[in-house]
């Protein structure tokens, strides 16, 4: 496989193809994850081809599956753990962030903990409630963590391939929402190194920094203000933890102006640390504010109110002209 | 009977290569509490006694019916765009209608997200079921009300919840009893573990109902246990029986014992109703990819509602009028429901904001505040 259109369930599923492929130590563990090939088939044919020893089935218990896969990595294995919706890795939360997050310094740096954490997360996909969280502040708050997520296939394919071969543990939230949505994946390619961001696309007048299903959004918000003349860079920051302020700084030094999106709360979310950052670093390059656009500070609505609560296409270009117009 | 006699037994189900043989073997088993055979015969249990009237047994018998007949319409309206998600509780009737009507008015419930018969039980009207489900609420009904708590999607999580509510009983010096609903899969959640451990320490009022219809899902039962599941009540120092879920008179008869346990200050007791999950987990479950049609055929044979039926016409407990007119009933249950959901409002768009604190909170109000003017400003250009 080199180059073609893959959506990225495809990707995901490709990538740990290739990995449970060329390390033997690479497991695959989760609810349902082996007959059924996961509840959105992310990991669809891989027990068949790789056994049940390798994608293996667990019991429904969270803690079990990330505890378990904490003591396999302790003994050389490489486990990516699938939690089957971003709402139920909290029965898993102590293990991450108390153990898993913590163990390497603890042991003097003399133990590795390569475990991936996959999780479906984010809304609009029409669901009951814990089925459209976006928890990554939480995790990315967590020193000893990584956290990324990939907005297209060929990152979902490269950023999995790397945290695999991570030998921190590296919390992987994939875009729900976006899962079919079909773009380039070369497999042969040269990846960007997992935490880089990416210039999704090029723009003077002001910077949109997204990642993971809000990328998509603010490509559609960039080419909506151009027919109206406005030129808006997008960038997919990729990594929550470690986050590329170098990469928003230089965006940032020619546009002047920084509006940052995201489906999580804007309440001590990622763009409330992005624009502290950026004001201590851009502060006279600033025309205005960073602003924030992102959920509110309540619960994930039912959801026939999530086109209200969820940042679209409208409320990002209002946060574009309110920055403007400073 | 309890573990006590059953301990010394050797697993039938897991542990062996025999586990593939499941349902077969499980069927069967003679630690399985019956009172009405599949065919519809009566039979006797020395643990184990009930005796109803003819107007009793057709309640029960009614009470299948329409939760049945309630989940087909809510099975048909997702299909029509009316709901999101549908989890069917098709196959379980039995192990609902009876553990649901062994509760008191003053007992409390705690479901997880597919006890709709449990619900029928309590008085709550089956379309404040669907709110949920539709996507216009989290919940969508006072829990007080019918002493039946919300939904909860969160495996397991509920056992804990009962179980400090029937801490709370205790401390009250009432004698009311709590029942906590989970599937097996969720036995395998630490949560469950936890609230069998309290519920046994503090000799907590509560009953903890497992319904193992045989699937997680995908997963069978044998990813989450290698011995049979009420077996592992005996670790933690409280009784744990398995009952044939898909009678009902079995059900009824065990759970209402174990209430009676509960109340008498005798403590915790586990049980484990065998039945079948005849549908998929839920709407949006392609159950094809991991099980065969042969093992829904087999269940059908033991189905709750035709077992009833044979008991009812064998010994001339209800008459065609019965059955007739029960047809009706289901018809204008259905035509309800239809009628109800197709009508539901969408919440809105404010009640976003509404109740996440009952003491209020400034940052909810500032946002709430930049939300309606948002909103106002669509309102404004429009004009
Ligand atoms: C903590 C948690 N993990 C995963 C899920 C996703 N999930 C929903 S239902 C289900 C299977 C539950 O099976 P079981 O407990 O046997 O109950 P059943 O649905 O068969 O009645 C799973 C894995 C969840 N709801 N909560």
């Amino acid at each position: 496989m080199t180059a073609q259109k893959l959506s990225i369930v495809k990707a995901i599923n490709a990538s740990l193809r290739t990995a449970l492929e060329n390390d033997p130590k690479v497991l695959v563990m989760g609810e349902d994850v082996g007959k059924l090939g996961g509840v959105f088939r992310v990991t669809d044919g891989l027990q068949k081809d790789f056994g049940e020893d390798r994608v293996i089935d667990t019991p429904l218990a969270e803690s079990g599956i990330v505890g378990t896969a904490i003591g396999l990595a302790l003994r050389g294995y490489r486990p990516v753990v699938e939690i089957q919706f971003d709402g139920f890795v909290f029965p898993a939360y102590d293990q991450i962030v108390t153990q898993l997050a913590k163990m390497h310094a603890r042991a003097l740096g003399k133990i590795k903990l390569p475990v991936v954490i996959r999780i479906p997360y984010g809304g609009a996909i029409g669901a009951v409630e814990h089925h459209s969280e976006s928890p990554e502040t939480l995790f990315a708050h967590v020193a000893g963590l990584k956290v990324v997520s990939p907005s297209n296939a060929s990152d979902a394919y490269w950023m999995l391939q790397q945290a695999i071969q991570s030998d921190d543990p590296v919390i992987y939230f994939e875009p729900k929402r976006r899962y079919h949505d079909k773009s380039e994946l070369d497999t042969e390619a040269i990846p960007a190194p997992l935490h880089a961001a990416r210039v999704a696309r090029p723009g003077t007048d002001l910077t949109l920094a997204a990642y993971g299903p809000m990328v998509k959004t603010c490509l559609e918000a960039a080419a909506a203000a151009e027919e109206e003349g406005k030129s808006l860079e997008v960038l997919d920051l990729r990594s929550m933890s470690p986050v590329d302020f170098d990469a928003i700084q230089a965006s940032v030094e020619r546009t002047r102006r920084l509006v940052v999106v995201h489906e999580a709360p804007v309440f001590l979310g990622t763009g409330a640390e992005i624009a502290a950052r950026i004001t201590e670093r851009c502060f006279y390059h600033l025309e205005a504010p960073v602003l924030r656009v992102g959920g509110y500070h309540a619960p994930y609505p039912p959801s026939r109110l999530e086109d209200e609560y969820l940042p679209g296409l409208d409320r990002v270009l209002d946060a574009v002209d309110r920055a403007l117009a400073y | 009977m309890t573990v006590d006699s059953t301990a010394a037994r050797k697993p039938r189900r897991g542990g062996s290569k025999r586990a593939g043989a499941k349902t077969a073997a499980a069927a069967g088993a003679p630690e399985l509490v019956q009172l009405l055979t599949p065919e519809g015969e009566r039979v006797e249990h020395p643990d184990y006694s009930i005796d109803l009237t003819a107007e009793e047994l057709r309640g029960l018998y009614r009470d299948m019916v329409l939760t049945r007949r309630f989940d087909a319409e809510a099975t048909t309206l997702q299909r029509q765009g009316e709901l999101g998600l549908w989890a069917s509780l098709l196959g379980q009737e039995a192990a609902q209608i009876g553990s649901g009507r062994a509760t008191r008015p003053d007992d409390y419930v705690f479901p997880t997200y597919r006890e709709h018969g449990v619900a029928w039980c309590r008085g709550v009207d089956p379309t404040n079921l669907l709110g949920m489900f539709r996507g216009v609420n989290n919940g969508g009904w006072d829990p007080n009300e019918n002493n039946f708590h919300l939904y909860t999607i969160v495996i397991g999580s509920q056992a804990l919840h009962a179980t400090g509510y029937a801490m709370g009983i205790t401390k009250d010096g009432a004698d009311s009893a709590v029942i906590a609903y989970f599937g097996d899969g969720a036995s395998s959640q630490g949560d469950v573990a936890e609230a069998f451990t309290f519920a046994a320490v503090y000799n907590a009022p509560v009953v903890f109902f497992c319904q193992n219809n045989q699937w997680a899902i995908s997963e069978p039962t044998e990813k989450q246990t290698r011995v049979p599941l009420y077996q592992r009540a005996q670790g933690y120092g409280f009784p744990g029986v398995r009952v044939d879920g898909n009678d009902v008179l079995a059900c009824l008869a065990v759970t209402k014992a174990a209430l009676d346990r509960a109340r008498t200050g005798q403590g915790p007791m586990l049980i484990e109703a065998f039945t079948y999950r005849m549908g998929a987990h839920t709407t949006s479950d392609d159950p094809t990819r991991y099980r065969r049609d042969e093992e829904r055929e087999l269940w059908e044979a033991k189905d709750p509602i035709a077992r009833l039926r044979a008991y009812l016409e064998r010994e001339g407990h209800a008459d065609e009028a019965f059955f007739a007119a029960l047809e009706t009933e289901s018809d204008e249950l259905a035509k309800h429901v239809r009628d109800r959901v197709r009508t539901m409002p969408d919440p809105d768009d404010m009640a976003i904001f509404d109740n996440i604190y009952a003491d209020g909170h400034a940052l909810v109000d500032e946002e709430r505040a930049q939300f309606a003017a948002y909103q106002a400003s669509f309102a404004e250009e429009s004009h």
